[in-house]
């Protein structure tokens, strides 16, 4: 449904340092590519400054992208304007993530939800009703449309904004990290809300976080961004349970563990030294590799693609070193998914020139 | 050949310091460095008392890390700040005891205050933005905590700095001192307040929400940095957080707070593993857990209490899918006491219902994780 293909976007950024400013380029987004299809959830995650709220923004043409193509339902949406641009507004919808300052506080939360359905033109003369319709929807009292957003708590207001969000039926909403500004227990109940309604109304996601629980619990599929590209992407058992980037590992492994106290032994942690480095000049060949301890001279001359890996003979943890011995090198990507219990229903891609699977990071609990 | 990632046993950045080498902490009585005694923060508005925190007791000891969980309007920062004596006393009612290295705290002069803070407890704020001046160097604002409590010449305050940013694990200090706040990371900047907090030795470190606002492999390592800094100096830690895995792995105590009060106390293995109080139960309900997988979240229902008007008997009840079990209506009008389940000594609590362990073991532990 939804194809991005190459996508790119960079900001000028003027620098003053010499006689003549120069204008240097910010490469927020540089090159990224994925599928995503009716009713799939895809999860985007990384940390700041890796581009993943940009690409929300391009997917949703709040941004117009400087390179590249976003196709939507066979057309491609990167360059069209507004007035081409706008019925596809109506099936591409975003939730922002602040809840305190993406609802507009001069206007009532009736007006908020109705302008929407104004402007395409949807339940002409019913608006009332289908107003009242979407707070009972995401769980609000359908009579307070006369209260400002200043009214409602945070968790309320979020469910405003998703209120906001489906109001003109969408078939994809990017979700911008949607409850990390919430309350534990909120986050909960708002999360809870989501995947009902993905359900009902067979929605499709994107969900930008960098939260890793909440994206495991909530998506289909995983894509791992770092500076502006994707740096390894599947099924979210393949990525939660087989990572093979070293990005993908350090993040999953710097995430501290809650099962430490029921005795379950922690994993050693892996330590990432270092920053992350400037989207102005992204290092040469594989951008990670500055923090990397696999790096070599390969990594600095060359950047690696994002592709299928075969992974005989260097499958580390519990698996153990017999079945890696034994196992041909397509099989490897095959039964990296399989192994977890997932059919070859998504390609697992991975950039990296030395890619390699890890499937102890994660404790599991045994009940 | 592939070589191994660095492991959690490598330290970043951090070496003695020769004023400091071998200075562990001792506390003036001997006892514990901080003992909160039935504190009570109100806050007078316009429209009605606000009671931020209604008789909070705990002790902290050296050496040791307690975590304080709570999420908005729970009280853990109020109580935090209290300590330090950072409310407006012209705004704030304040009753109870706070002593800190054997000097109370509730009632003490601006003076006094001033001769603690740094010094003997020190405070980590959440946004380091925020935190930290925005037009005053990051060196002359560590220089300056420094001066205020050593008589020295200025050149040695900026050495001091230096050496602090240096320990924090950031590199280049000496070019670092002489930038300003914005020009840092957000890590980077969470490293300089921790410098700062630091600079003066304290022997207590109240860190609020130090790593909410960054981002996971950041957060692994600050929590590192403040854990070997620990080990270093031997000062007692107050952690205030709502990311029950941070105090999984972090903390040794842990105090649970909700509508200003505790509502269950004790080591991190009692309360995390085997929790004793509804509230507990739904935070860790609330959580995906890295590890496990399920369609819903056990979300608690409905919202925080409003502090003004703080419901009857417990606080919680409003909220509680086991307030039902206890007879005669007990939990809208009678708050429970906080204390030890009949036969233990310790892992206090504060609930009505009976069968606490009962209850967690065969309904609550199931669908948890």
């Amino acid at each position: 449904m939804l194809s991005v293909k190459d996508l790119v976007k960079h900001f000028p950024v003027r620098e003053y340092k010499g006689v003549f400013p120069t204008t240097l380029q910010t490469r927020a987004v540089d090159g990224i590519s994925f599928d995503v299809d009716t009713g799939k959830t895809l999860g985007l995650v990384g940390e700041s400054g890796c581009g993943k709220t940009t690409t929300g923004r391009l997917i949703t043409r709040l941004l117009e992208p400087s390179r590249g193509q976003v196709v939507f339902a066979g057309t491609d949406l990167s360059h069209l304007k507004e007035k081409d641009l706008r019925p596809y507004r109506r099936d591409l919808q975003i939730i922002f993530q602040d809840p305190y300052s993406s609802l507009n506080p001069r206007h009532t939360v009736g007006a908020i939800l109705s302008t929407p359905l104004q402007v395409h033109g949807l339940a002409k003369g019913k608006e009332k009703e289908r107003v009242q319709e979407l707070l009972e929807l995401v769980g609000l009292n359908p009579e307070h449309t006369n209260r400002y957003p200043n009214e409602f708590s945070g968790g309320q207001r979020q469910r405003i904004g998703i209120a906001r969000a489906l109001a003109v039926e969408p078939r994809l909403i990017v979700a911008d990290e949607p409850v990390s500004a919430l309350d534990v227990s909120i986050q909960a109940q708002v999360m809870n809300l989501m995947g009902k309604l993905r359900r009902e109304l067979d929605l499709a996601f994107i969900f930008i976080a960098h939260d890793l629980g909440v994206v495991r619990h909530f998506c289909d599929n995983v894509a791992v961004m770092y500076l502006g590209k994707i740096v390894e992407m599947g099924s979210k058992d393949q990525i939660y349970g087989a990572p093979q980037h070293p990005y993908t590992q350090a993040l999953l492994s710097a995430a501290p563990d809650l099962n430490v106290v029921r005795g379950v032994p922690p994993t050693e942690r892996i330590r990432l030294v270092g920053d992350v480095p400037s989207p102005i000049n992204p290092p040469s060949g594989c951008r990670f590799r500055t923090r990397c301890w696999k790096a070599q001279d390969l990594c600095a001359r060359q950047e690696p693609q994002l592709e299928p890996r075969s992974t005989a003979g260097s499958l580390v943890g519990s698996m153990g070193g017999s079945i890696a011995g034994s196992m041909g090198g397509s099989m490897a990507g095959s039964m990296a998914g399989s192994m977890a219990g997932d059919p070859l229903s998504e390609e697992h891609t991975v950039a990296c020139h030395f890619p390699e699977v890890r499937t102890d990071l994660i404790a599991e609990v045994t009940a | 050949m592939t070589a191994s990632p660095p492991t959690s046993h490598g330290k970043v950045g951090l070496h003695d310091s020769p004023s400091t080498q071998g200075t562990r902490h001792s506390t003036r009585s001997g006892g514990s460095l901080l003992q909160v005694t039935d504190l009570v923060v109100q806050f007078p508005t316009a429209d009605g008392v606000v009671n931020a925190v209604s008789g909070l007791s705990y002790s902290v000891d050296l050496g040791k890390t307690l975590a304080i969980v709570g999420e908005s309007g729970s009280g853990k920062s109020v109580s935090s700040l209290a300590v330090l004596g950072l409310h407006n006393p012209q705004r704030t009612r304040m009753s109870g005891s706070i002593n800190l290295d054997g000097t109370e705290v509730v009632g003490l002069s601006e003076e006094g205050l001033r001769r603690l803070r740094s010094n003997v407890a020190a405070m980590i704020f959440q946004d380091p933005q925020s935190a930290l001046h925005p037009f005053m160097k990051v060196g002359d604002q560590i220089a300056e905590a420094y001066l205020e409590h050593h008589r020295v010449n200025k050149a040695r305050g900026r050495a001091r700095a230096i050496e602090m940013l240096d320990r924090v694990g950031i590199p280049n200090p000496q070019r670092r001192a002489r930038q300003y706040p914005h020009e840092f990371s957000g890590g980077m900047r969470q490293r300089a307040m921790i410098a700062l907090g630091l600079v003066n030795n304290p022997k207590l470190l109240i860190a609020d929400e130090p790593t909410t606002a960054l981002d996971v492999t950041v957060q692994a390592q600050i929590l590192d940095l403040l854990g070997d800094l620990q080990k270093e100096f031997g000062s007692a830690i107050v952690l205030i957080t709502h990311d029950l895995a941070v105090v999984a792995e972090v903390a040794d105590d842990v105090l649970v707070m909700y509508g200003g009060r505790c509502v269950e106390s004790g080591t991190v293995k009692e309360v995390l593993a085997a929790p004793r109080h509804p509230y507990t139960w739904g935070l860790l309900g609330s959580l995906p857990t890295l590890g496990a997988e399920g369609d819903e979240l056990r979300a608690i229902r409905g919202t925080p209490p409003s502090l003004i008007s703080l419901p009857t008997g417990c606080p919680f009840h409003p909220r509680c899918d086991f307030a039902s079990r206890v007879p005669h209506g007990l939990c809208c009008s009678a708050l429970p006491e906080l204390g030890p389940r009949p036969g233990q000594s310790e892992h206090p609590t504060r609930c009505h219902l009976s069968a606490l362990q009962d209850i967690y073991e065969e309904e609550v532990a199931p669908t948890i994780g």
